[in-house]
């Protein structure tokens, strides 16, 4: 996942289509579905007094908004945030566009949120 | 350009990132999401005590690839494209979109999937259909 042309790839699929990508999702949620409902079957984590869940079950229009525009530039750019760090020290001239405005990105949605949220 | 479908390999990686995501969860009680993870470490600052723990898994994210390297003596196969003005759109797009909806493909995609999360279901259905067409936009109809 930290080749953003194998991810375009598995995006591409009237092209040069590689499905790669759909089992690293599946390896993962393999792991992670069983993995979360056997540790989370403890009282507490190891190191901490309490698991902290996401409790929300609505739809808001944040959410849908926020998924398309990481989207879209998931696509444009074949990088997410954790693959993006990973590829961080090979040092690509892309890369580290990518990782200085995506930082950036990330604390101007944060500053918009919190506008919003000290308004109301 | 084409790449190789790599299932073995694939399924190996995405097992690891479930064992780690499960481990977060095992030891520190927290959904193992990148942008999560990154934006609390940003400014503006909220009231968050995980900094520590926070700063630690960026590490490791960070020393996976020169680890990469020390045991195979060359760096992993990369091909990031050398459009500048596009990879900084999309990084915008990515930081903000994600902070936005709360998550990314780990948060969403991997985490909020295996515990069934409506919320993080509907996050990762849109964001896969608007990368989609993004790419089929950017390979296709404007070519590139």
């Amino acid at each position: 996942m930290a080749n953003p042309a194998k991810v375009q790839n598995f995006l591409d699929l009237f092209g040069t289509w590689d499905p790669s990508l759909a089992l690293v999702m599946g390896g993962a949620i393999a792991v992670t579905m069983p993995g979360f409902w056997l540790v989370t079957r403890r009282s507490k984590p190891f190191f901490n007094d309490v698991f902290h869940l996401p409790t929300r079950t609505d739809f808001d229009a944040r959410l849908i908004t926020g998924a398309a525009i990481f989207g879209v530039g998931w696509g444009l750019g074949g990088f997410c945030p954790g693959p993006a760090m990973t590829a961080l020290p090979l040092a690509a001239e892309g890369t580290l566009i990518f990782v200085a405005t995506m930082l950036t990105g990330m604390a101007a949605s944060k500053y918009v949120l919190q506008q919003r949220d000290s308004r109301v | 350009m084409e790449t190789e479908f790599t299932p073995l390999l694939s399924l190996l990686g995405g097992g690891l990132i479930g064992t780690s995501a499960v481990l977060l969860m095992a030891t520190h009680g927290r959904i193992a999401g990148i942008s999560g993870i990154l934006s609390r470490m940003l400014p503006p600052s909220t009231k968050d005590q995980s900094l520590p723990q926070s700063l630690i898994f960026i590490i490791g994210l960070l020393l996976a690839a020169p680890i990469w390297i020390v045991f195979n003596g060359q760096a992993p196969l990369q091909t990031v494209s050398n459009n500048l003005p596009l990879l900084a759109l999309a990084g915008v797009l990515v930081g903000f979109g994600s902070v936005l909806s709360n998550g990314c493909t780990s948060g969403h995609g991997v985490c909020g999937i295996s515990r069934l999360s409506g919320r993080s279901i509907v996050a990762t259905l849109t964001f896969m259909s608007t990368s989609f067409i993004a790419v089929l936009l950017l390979r296709h109809v404007f070519g590139s």
